[in-house]
């Protein structure tokens, strides 16, 4: 790896992808993306392409892990072999277990565990593509995931994060400034409620710019959540019109017959 | 691992929390006791125990000789793994690393890594080939709480326990001579841990706080008072005032604890 940039900033402030330091890469969402799934995303953030998909409330497999009081939630984040440069095995590694772990606790906040008792709600997250910042993608589609698949949610999540480059604190890194830079804050957001369900950081930074990436972290979700929000709709819509449509042809078709 | 706590109890805790007094007698902001002993494996290059509490630890430090990774040839490479004993706690079960033991790993990891404890760069013996491999092991032999932190502490303690053999390179073999010296490292991250019971943060939770909390959230502090890594935790949330409130809480309390070790 000797591709390694000298300079992560130029003489305008402009990133490696001519990005300014507040501003989000390209994202690009679309709900039901899986149709044997009960519910399902895809999302492209930069160059990360994932999907998410959601079975349940099921039955619990096995079924000692099941709960009285609310139903459990299990969630798999998982990256294709080919996601990254250099192949990755598909066995899942201690870091896909870890990030697996904190993606389930920043899912469960947003749901109504005891609305489903004695069931499990399964979470599947595959990274086809990867480019820095795939927790955070993977938490938004998971989360637009369960939205679709009508399981009742206090709000959705959504996930951006912040970083320091070059003594500056940037929003969504890219694989490259994760690598050189010096820290990543990722955060996850239940925007209506204020609440942050899933805060990591490495690298160092000041007690003040840990605040400053915080509330720019912040600003990337709410951003994010308006576009999570329309591709909600989107799908709903497009549903809708496909059923007035087909709803129209059937009576077409009865007032033909009736004549 | 959902360990029984009556209701009874958890409403106790939460009660007494809510009017800043703790089940144990402490105070929101108050450590348990903490003992810490150097050395106690002669067998390991470097080791440490930690009592906090009940809560019990060993670290045992481990230098080997390996390969450096690819893209960071001329650097010695730090791994860390933990093992939730069995005997520990009714709730550990024996077998491979499950993602309690993984999680309690890698943020051990995180704070030696990122507040770049270990100077990497000598340990390098031939860059490209050989480099020095420091195994830090965590063994939890009493689980009563705030694994994290103890953890965290007895690795670092582990860390400054730690002694190298000399060597020498003859014609491309390496040759271990007499004598050791300290590995050498520059800082001394701490991690201290705030836990979300009620609407209030409490420090060092232990074992049935751990129970009934919504949350938690580690921050490893450095001497020079930066974070070096956070992880939150648990399936509650923070309100953004409250997790600024904690890295608040956190660089005081390394501070205090930077000073009783000496670090």
């Amino acid at each position: 790896m000797n591709d390694k940039p000298e300079k992560l900033l130029d003489k305008k402030g402009l990133r490696l992808d001519g990005r300014k330091i507040d501003e989000l890469r390209p994202v690009k969402m679309e709900v039901g993306a899986i149709s044997n799934a009960n519910g399902s995303a895809y999302i492209e953030w930069g160059k990360n392409k994932i999907m998410a998909a959601v079975y349940g409330p099921r039955e619990v497999h096995p079924k000692h892990l099941a709960l009285q009081d609310r139903t459990v939630l299990k969630c798999r984040y998982h990256m294709a072999s080919f996601s990254v440069q250099e192949r990755k095995s598909p066995a899942p590694s201690r870091r896909e277990i870890e990030l697996s772990k904190v993606i389930r606790e920043s899912l469960e906040p947003a749901i109504f565990m005891e609305y489903y008792p004695r069931t499990m709600i399964d979470v599947f997250i595959e990274v086809l593509q990867a480019d820095g910042g795939t927790r955070c993608a993977s938490i938004t589609a998971a989360a637009l995931a369960l939205a679709d698949s009508g399981i009742p949610m206090r709000d959705l999540v959504v996930a951006c994060a912040a970083g320091k480059i070059e003594d500056k604190i940037v929003l969504d890194l890219m694989d490259t400034e994760d690598k050189v830079g010096s820290a990543d804050v990722p955060v996850a957001l239940m925007p209506n409620l204020n609440a942050i369900t899933l805060l990591q950081m490495d690298g160092i930074l000041s007690t003040e710019e840990f605040e400053t990436a915080v509330k720019m972290a912040m600003e990337g979700c709410k951003t994010v959540y308006i576009m999570q929000k329309e591709a909600l709709k989107t799908k709903y819509v497009t549903a809708k019109g496909e059923g007035e449509e087909e709803e129209a042809k059937e009576e077409e078709g009865k007032e033909e017959a009736e004549e | 691992m959902p360990s029984v706590i009556t209701k009874i109890r958890q409403k106790q805790i939460e009660q007494l929390i809510e009017k800043g007094n703790r089940l144990d007698g402490r105070g929101p902001m108050d450590y348990r006791e903490l003992k810490l002993e150097l050395g106690l494996i002669e067998r390991a290059e470097g080791s440490a125990r930690v009592l906090l509490g009940k809560t019990e630890v060993v670290v045992g430090a481990k230098i080997q000789m390996g390969e450096p990774f690819p893209d960071t040839p001329n650097e010695g490479v730090m791994t860390v793994n933990a093992e939730l004993v069995p005997f520990a706690s009714p709730n550990f079960e024996p077998g491979p690393p499950d993602e309690n033991s993984i999680e309690l790993a890698r943020i051990v990891d995180r704070g030696i890594r990122e507040s770049h404890m270990i100077d990497t760069s000598k340990l390098c013996i031939e860059p490209g080939k050989k480099v020095f491999v420091v195994f830090v092991d965590v063994y939890v032999l009493n689980h009563d709480g705030n694994l994290i932190d103890a953890s965290a502490l007895a690795a670092v303690a582990a860390l400054t326990n730690t002694k190298m053999s000399k060597y020498e390179v003859e014609e491309g073999e390496v040759k271990i001579k007499s004598g050791y010296e300290q590995l050498p490292l520059r800082k001394h991250p701490i991690t201290v841990t705030c836990a979300k019971i009620g609407n209030k943060l409490v420090v060092d939770p232990w074992l049935e706080e751990e129970q009934v909390m919504e949350a938690r959230i580690s921050f490893a502090i450095d001497e020079d008072e930066n974070i070096c890594a956070i992880q939150k935790g648990g399936s509650g949330y923070f309100e953004p005032e409250q997790v600024f409130e904690a890295a608040r809480i956190a660089k005081e309390k390394a501070k205090e604890l930077r000073k009783k070790l000496n670090w």
